[in-house]
């Protein structure tokens, strides 16, 4: 009998728990065939200096890879789509590669010349974890660098997306803006200081005229280019018949800049080139601040990334591979075991074991028989099928989902209170300006066209815009901190105001990855338990996984005359004793009322002694973030389950909760819109494709992903499962941030009140502006940090 | 608008004059270094190239060594 030693073994190539220690090379032991195997082929390469940079660096290899599974790339139509560069010597193609994360990874990939010497260079971009190769096509082939990088372990992530559309390439714009802006900025304020003190007598009249000019001439690239930007969505926001905050902003920028050429050429001062300068630039730091981008992250997927890219059409007995768009209705498709079943199609070969957790959100596998209907989005789980389509790709059931008009063209969401508050405030500073104006026109009417044209500087919103988007900027930065990744600052204000909470059931407030299996029936000794659990550890079917699982990974007995007879069960002898596991037909039980796919009958010695009734585990914390949620917001569970849980998600979520099972998507998207129709500002959390409908019409959806490799449906963000229970905490912290803006504002107001003294008088000296201007953005730019990091502490 | 008086006896200021010019030089100079900075990358990934510099780089030659006595040796340089 071998039981393994006390200590656990861990596999030398990812690091996870060995059951046995029966596959080996040399000193090293390993938890599977497929991590066994890379490391030969690292071993016989010389590359295994990839083990000494991390310890245990790799990435399980459990799920071999089929063979030809990347025949497809020998086909020109699809390579052509792919590939970004190629002339007479070389391709260059660039890889998305979910499992790069460390620098073992990186090494190991930029040495993969090694490997394939028709490879020229690999180029590793670790942020976004993809891998740009330079290869000569008369050496090797893009199926060729594919199989090697599959074959130690980085599979390139290769989807229907990559066929339909160029990846947007990273937005530099703004950059280059405010490099010019700053440069020129800076610049200005150092040519300003002499003009400063032109009062007193160190400085040279002439001097200063030089500086004047050479001003001009600095702040002709920040208006004419770095501010374009504001100039843009001013001009588009009129177009729309809707008056933005870049409005005024705008018209306080081209203000300034007209004062400050009238005041050179005619020689009565310096102008306002410094504080033009300096609030574009600080205006712009902020909108970068706030646009921040994650790049390892997409929000706008949608099913194209996660169907391939091809599948198998068989055509006179042969199979050949086939890009999704070119399937035709009445084509047969050969599904591979664990791949995705592209169209709706009848099954006319094989026996279906079809998981549809993706477009239903029911977790439990469905046996279909030939002459039954499959639909696309399904993940064909044991063996091979042949299916005939009766729809293409893009008309089929879950596609079709896409094709809806509120899919297609959202409407367009609630425009910030900032746009609002920055109204009221124009207004108020032209009635100001007027007042001025008329005031001097009695008075002294030369002073009129200083005093107005300084009271429009002064009072630009632009400490409002700063004050939103540095704010919005450090709460983005705060929530990404604790891994919730919004897609932009307007859905933190829609956060904040949500009244309704809906939950997705599995994946959502259960767990993907980790299932229970509870025994029911005759009660089992210690020895019979090992037995069974042994016996389960054989299979690699994920029932008979979970069963195993729940008994913790050591003392496995030696099980012999082992059989699995697919779709039906696993038998085996174990010590003396004969067991059977499996469906209720292969141990001969009698049929159970609520039987499905998640139970496993248990046979000893011919005997039925019971069955597991395997479920999902909800996650940790989420009776008590249900129970705190409750208090405040309306919760609503849809489910794609059936309803066997009810009672006990309805002690979860509270007894005036809406809980609805076996939801389609279809289903889940028209009961978003039936809230909202109902005047509710709905927050959505789901996972899975089968939300993806829901997730996009809800006023904020959030999807879950079990960590950063996963991925996730079209969204307003993305947040990482364990940090679920932190909900009430992220929305809390989106509340503070209206708040946080409106005090910052005040502040500013203040400054913005003692410039106006100066220049409703007309005595408004650039001095003063060039002190005011930069006093306040900075100290907004700080009282908006430290309100920010003490709304995430309290 | 006069024609500013500087032009006519500039040379007195003709030290700041210059002074001036370097400085513009020196921005410009360094505004170019920045955007050619962004457009080559180098902000976009912070973790490869700080990495990268810490392969030993081992020359190509000593990948496979004469004694290399591994039937099934795939490598490109491999003498045996």
């Amino acid at each position: 009998m071998a039981t393994l030693s006390d200590v656990q073994l861990l596999c030398d190539h990812c690091g996870e728990t060995c059951t046995d220690n029966s596959i080996t090379n040399g000193d090293k032991y390993f938890c599977c065939q497929g991590c066994k195997l890379v490391y030969e082929i690292l071993n016989e390469n010389d590359l295994c200096e990839y083990y000494s940079l991390n310890n245990k660096p790799g990435v399980a290899q459990r799920i071999p890879v089929r063979k030809d599974k990347f025949a497809f790339l020998d086909d020109e139509k699809i390579q052509q789509q792919l590939l970004q560069f190629r002339d007479d010597q070389q391709t260059h193609v660039t890889f998305y590669i979910p499992y790069i994360h460390c620098s073992s990874c990186l090494w190991l990939l930029e040495n993969l010349h090694r490997l394939d010497p028709g490879v020229q260079k690999v180029t590793v971009n670790f942020t976004r974890k993809e891998a740009q190769v330079v290869f000569r096509q008369s050496q090797t082939s893009l199926r060729k660098v594919v199989e090697t990088l599959t074959s130690i372990g980085y599979e390139p992530y290769i989807s229907l997306e990559d066929l339909q559309q160029k990846k947007p390439r990273v937005q530099r714009d703004l950059i280059y803006r405010i490099g010019v802006a700053g440069c020129c900025f800076g610049n200005i304020m150092l040519l300003s200081f002499p003009e400063y003190f032109s009062g007193h007598s160190y400085s040279d009249p002439k001097l200063n005229l030089l500086f004047r000019y050479l001003n001009l001439l600095l702040s002709l690239p920040v208006f004419f280019y770095s501010a374009q930007v504001f100039f843009r969505s001013a001009w588009s926001s009129l177009k729309a018949g809707f008056l933005n905050i870049d409005v005024p902003i705008v018209l306080a920028i081209i203000v300034t800049f007209v004062r400050s050429l009238s005041d050179v050429f005619s020689g009565h001062g310096a102008g306002y080139f410094d504080s033009m300068t300096g609030i574009v630039f600080f205006m712009l730091a902020g909108r970068i601040l706030q646009e921040k981008t994650y790049q390892g992250l997409s929000f706008d997927r949608d099913y194209t990334a996660y169907f391939p890219i091809a599948v198998s059409v068989i055509k006179a007995g042969k199979e050949i591979p086939t890009a999704l768009p070119d399937i035709k209705i009445n084509d047969s498709l050969l599904i591979h075991n664990d791949e995705l079943i592209p169209a709706d199609g009848i099954l006319i070969k094989g026996h279906a074991v079809v998981d549809y957790s993706f477009v239903t959100g029911e977790s439990l596998p469905v046996r279909k028989s030939v002459g039954e209907i499959v639909y696309a989005g399904g993940k064909q789980l044991e063996g091979n099928i042949e299916i005939m389509t009766i729809k293409e790709v893009a008309q089929s059931y879950l596609t079709s989902l896409w094709n809806r008009e509120e899919i297609k063209n959202p409407v367009a969401k609630e425009a910030s209170f900032i746009h609002l508050l920055s109204r009221y405030f124009t207004w108020v500073v032209l009635w100001i300006a007027v007042i001025t104006a008329t005031y001097w026109w009695v008075y002294e009417p030369a002073r009129i066209w200083p005093a107005v044209t300084a009271v429009l500087i002064i009072a630009c919103p632009c400490a409002l815009l700063l004050a939103a988007s540095f704010t919005n900027g450090h709460i983005l930065r705060i929530l990404s901190r604790h891994r919730l990744y919004l897609r932009n600052a307007a859905a933190i204000e829609r956060l904040a105001r949500i009244n309704h909470i809906v939950f997705d059931k599995t994946g959502t407030l259960t767990s993907k990855t980790i299932s229970t299996a509870n025994y029911i029936g005759l009660p089992l000794t210690p020895d019979q338990t090992a037995a069974v659990a042994s016996l389960a550890a054989q299979s690699s079917h994920p029932l008979s996984q979970s069963i195993a699982a729940n008994y913790g990974n050591n003392d496995r007995l030696p099980v012999r005359g082992f059989k699995s007879v697919t779709s039906q069960g696993i038998s085996g002898w174990v010590q003396e004793h004969f067991i059977e596991m499996g469906s209720a037909a292969f141990v001969d039980a009698p049929k159970l009322v609520t039987t499905d796919g998640s139970t496993v009958f248990v046979a000893i010695d011919g005997q039925v002694t019971g069955y597991y009734s395997i479920g999902n585990q909800f996650r940790e914390g989420m009776p008590v973030l249900l129970k705190q949620l409750q208090k405040k917001y309306a919760l609503s569970l849809l489910s794609g389950d059936n309803n066997r849980e009810m009672p006990y998600l309805r002690t979860l979520l509270g007894p005036s909760s809406t809980l609805l099972f076996t939801q389609q998507p279809q289903d889940k998207l028209n009961y978003i819109i039936q809230l909202q129709q109902q005047g509710n500002r709905v927050l959505m959390i789901g996972d899975g494709l089968n939300d993806a409908g829901a997730l996009k019409q809800s006023d904020v959806g959030i999807s879950i992903a079990e960590n950063s490799n996963n991925f996730t449906p079209a969204s307003d963000g993305i947040l990482e499962a364990a940090q679920l229970p932190q909900l009430p905490h992220f929305i809390k912290i989106c509340k503070a941030n209206k708040r946080i803006i409106i005090i910052s504002f005040i502040i500013s107001l203040i400054y913005n009140i003692t410039g106006l003294f100066f220049a409703v008088q007309g005595i408004l000296s650039p001095l003063t502006a060039a002190i005011l201007m930069p006093a306040s953005s900075i100290s907004i730019v700080l009282i908006t940090y430290g309100l920010s990091e003490w709304a995430d502490r309290h | 608008m006069t024609w500013p008086s500087f032009v006519i006896n500039y040379y007195t200021m003709s030290v700041i004059i210059i002074l001036l010019g370097a400085s513009l030089l020196v921005a410009l100079f360094f505004l170019a270094a920045f955007i050619w900075s962004v457009k080559n990358g180098q902000f976009e990934d912070s973790f490869s190239p700080a990495h990268r510099v810490l392969f030993e780089d081992k020359p190509a030659v000593h990948i496979c060594k004469k004694s290399c006595d591994n039937k099934n040796c795939k490598s490109a340089i491999c003498k045996n």
